[in-house]
């Protein structure tokens, strides 16, 4: 197994977040987690990523059989652990192509690789930048500085493409795009898929299943992991909304 | 959290000075403190002329009748100018034409700083003025230059072999008596780099000028003239690096800058005189005045400074535009980490038509540092349509340091546009995170995020600087984000 939450409890300035969460991913799976807002998507990202201030007070993350509580957040990307951003921060001043390069030259030195020279690291940087059809300056401007919330988001996908992670998890990637974009991510994620990496969507909506087919589809609820299943799932909650969780719970 | 952040912030903050270093060789020196005497035995020391003596001690007569500025926002302690020592130089020979007559533990020094004055091992393009405590130790590349009719050598060298340019231009943009320091060096002054440029020379060559200072108790007062003659252009650098010491020393300079018609000037510094330890110990006060004059018409002069060195900073790279349609730029990046202080920025004097200046000041607090804003745009009645554009941005890291800016706007006529534009900001948690998060560890990300935000301003320095600026932004704030 790649990824194996246990009884995972998160809190935020000890406001217990996450209640207990079971979560396993396999290599080659992709899982959708939906629910409503303020159940702990988001916060789930965060702790799997290590994210400062979220404090872990039971329960353990083992991702290739190592628990990565307690590393550090870069570490944790260097272990191939990709974070998408639901509201990708600016970083005025530094272009993508500087920020690409010291990201990809950190991971090659832990994998005890050299860095890539300057042209490998551009035909590199080319290549990807096809897989999510982003226009050619784009790179050269300073990261998310200025850019549309569609521009973000590619260039969140664009990020992912650069690093190669074994497991991704992209929160809310599909909020504020346009179908145009949102084609252009899923194709992203589309082609990057495969039998040694996963994925992990959260989203709020049916709509990017419809482009990204999960395997599975969980509903976390304040907290908890309270339902399971195939895609299909997606789609009866679409229809019938999160109250009927709600219901079913108190039933 | 706040645990977290506080641990950053002192992991930054502790990074060591890689100069402090101090060179083991035998040293002249004046006695203890300043008298008259002090001013005749540097004088005589250095073999000038009566002029100079004159023009010193009519400095020091100055400089009593003074009080130092306190205007700064500035905690300065109380200086004991008789316990200075004002003239201190490595033991030579007498006058040196070879790099081998140069004492090898001097050369080691500048090597060890990353200045080479071998000539066939010097970085490509640049010629160099090395000035080690009072005295100037060697100037590289003067003969190539001399070709091209540019004079570069040291101050001394000047005032010996061209007393009638030092006597028409020397105060001539600082005056002896315009402030406090300036007085001071103007009396004590004991070396530094001058640098003529004929009409219509464009100097091939980037010049430079690497100030170190070594003996304990001394103060460093240099002074740098250069002047550009009609259409001319040069582009000069200066370095400095100082010993770490516990007690403090005074380092008090004078650079004066005259540009003809069509001339340029481009002056890049990067300034990183011994700070101080993490508790504050120690350091370099550093009392600089620098100013420029555009005299002719479309003259032009660039101010570039990159500041992370000294305990104490006041110092406002200056220009008076005198000629019509000339021209000024001061572009400044300021970093104070720990204890240190800096109230730095600039003046531009407007005086002529169709003047322009522009003014982008970043400065960078972190650890329990004060840094400070300070600059004057003036334009004069008859300096009409002149233009001004000022942008003061300053960034904190931590909550324990201070950022301030004072701008003073005064304009004469209606046609003129100034413009001021100011931000303060914070390097987030969430910009960390992210940084770390696509596996960008901490320093490396502090040093991604500072260099952007200085981007403009270090894109201003010559190549061979600017790797060296960038490289030191990133060691001097090494662990000090919040």
């Amino acid at each position: 197994m790649l990824l194996n939450i246990k009884n995972l409890h998160v809190s935020i300035n000890n406001k217990e977040i996450i209640k207990g969460l079971n979560l396993g991913i396999n290599y080659g799976e992709v899982h959708a987690i939906m629910g409503p807002n303020g159940t702990g998507k988001s916060t789930l990202a965060a702790a799997i990523s290590g994210k400062p201030g979220y404090e872990v007070t039971k329960g353990e993350i083992v991702y290739k059989g190592i628990n990565i509580l307690g590393m550090s957040p870069e570490e944790i990307s260097w272990e191939g652990i990709f974070l998408g951003f639901q509201y990708p921060v600016e970083i005025p001043g530094v272009s993508i192509t500087n920020f690409l390069r010291a990201a990809l030259n950190e991971h090659r030195e832990h994998q005890g690789l050299k860095p890539l020279t300057g042209s490998e690291f551009l035909s590199k940087l080319n290549e990807k930048k096809k897989l999510v059809e982003i226009q050619s300056k784009l790179t050269n401007r300073s990261v998310n500085e200025g850019f549309s919330g569609g521009e973000k988001k590619k260039n969140e996908i664009f990020q992912m493409a650069m690093l190669d992670p074994t497991l991704s998890i992209l929160d809310e990637t599909d909020s504020g795009l346009d179908i145009d974009a949102l084609r252009i991510v899923a194709n992203g994620v589309n082609t990057l898929r495969s039998e040694v990496n996963a994925f992990l969507l959260i989203t709020h909506y049916q709509r990017l299943l419809d482009y990204i087919i999960p395997d599975f589809v969980h509903v976390l609820y304040d907290g908890k992991i309270v339902k399971s299943g195939g895609k299909e799932l997606a789609l009866f909650l679409e229809k019938k909304g999160y109250n009927w969780i709600k219901e079913e719970l108190i039933d | 959290m706040k645990a977290g952040k506080d641990k950053i912030i002192d992991e930054v903050t502790q990074n060591d000075y890689k100069y402090g270093f101090v060179t083991d060789i035998e040293t002249e020196t004046a006695k203890k403190g300043l008298t008259e005497e002090t001013i005749r035995f540097i004088s005589k020391k250095k073999n000038e002329p009566e002029f100079m003596l004159e023009y010193r001690l009519k400095a020091y007569k100055k400089w009593l009748s003074m009080k130092m500025p306190e205007w700064a926002n500035l905690k300065i302690p109380e200086i004991e100018y008789q316990d200075i020592i004002f003239y201190a130089a490595p033991k030579k020979r007498e006058d040196l034409d070879s790099l081998d007559e140069v004492d090898p533990e001097l050369l080691n020094t500048f090597n060890k700083l990353g200045i080479s004055l071998d000539e066939q091992k010097k970085l490509a393009g640049v010629a160099v003025d090395a000035v080690m405590d009072s005295v100037s130790v060697k100037t590289t590349f003067s003969d190539t230059l001399a070709k091209h009719g540019i004079i570069f050598c040291s101050f001394s060298e000047a005032v010996k072999n061209h007393p009638e340019l030092i006597k028409k231009y020397m105060s001539s943009v600082v005056p002896s008596g315009d402030n406090y320091f300036a007085a001071l060096n103007s009396a004590v002054f004991s070396d530094g780099s001058f640098c003529y440029i004929p009409k219509g020379v464009r100097c091939p060559i980037e010049l430079s000028t690497y100030f170190r200072i070594n003996a304990a108790n001394t103060g460093q007062f240099e002074r740098t003239l250069i002047i550009a003659e009609e259409g001319s252009y040069v582009s000069y650098m200066e370095g400095c690096t100082a010993p770490q010491r516990d007690e403090n020393q005074l380092h008090a300079a004078i650079v004066e800058i005259v540009a003809h018609k069509d001339a340029e000037v481009k002056y890049s510094t990067v300034q990183n005189w011994y700070p101080g330890n993490k508790e504050g110990k120690g350091g370099i006060f550093n009392f600089v005045t620098k100013r420029g004059l555009c005299k002719g018409e479309n003259s032009k002069i660039s101010w570039t400074q990159v500041e992370t060195g000294s305990a104490i900073t006041w110092k406002y790279p200056s220009c008076i535009l005198k000629g019509d349609n000339s021209n000024c730029e001061f572009y400044s990046v300021a970093v104070t980490n720990n204890f240190q202080q800096a109230d730095t920025g600039s003046k531009m004097i407007h005086l002529g038509r169709n003047t322009k200046s522009t003014i982008i000041s970043k400065g960078i607090s972190a650890g329990k540092s004060n840094n400070s804003y300070r600059g004057l745009v003036k334009i004069a009645k008859k300096a009409e349509n002149s233009r001004n554009f000022s942008q003061c941005d300053s960034l904190l890291m931590g909550d324990r340091c201070g950022a301030n800016t004072f701008p003073y706007i005064e304009a004469r006529n209606k046609s003129s546009i100034i413009e001021h534009e100011a931000t303060t900001s914070k390097i987030s948690e969430d910009q960390l995170f992210y940084c770390n998060q696509r596996g960008i560890s901490t320093e490396s990300a502090i040093g991604l995020i500072v260099n952007g935000y200085a981007k403009e301003v270090l894109k201003k320095l010559p190549m061979e600087f600017a790797v060296e600026a960038q490289k030191l932004l990133q060691v001097t704030l090494e662990g000090s984000v919040g």
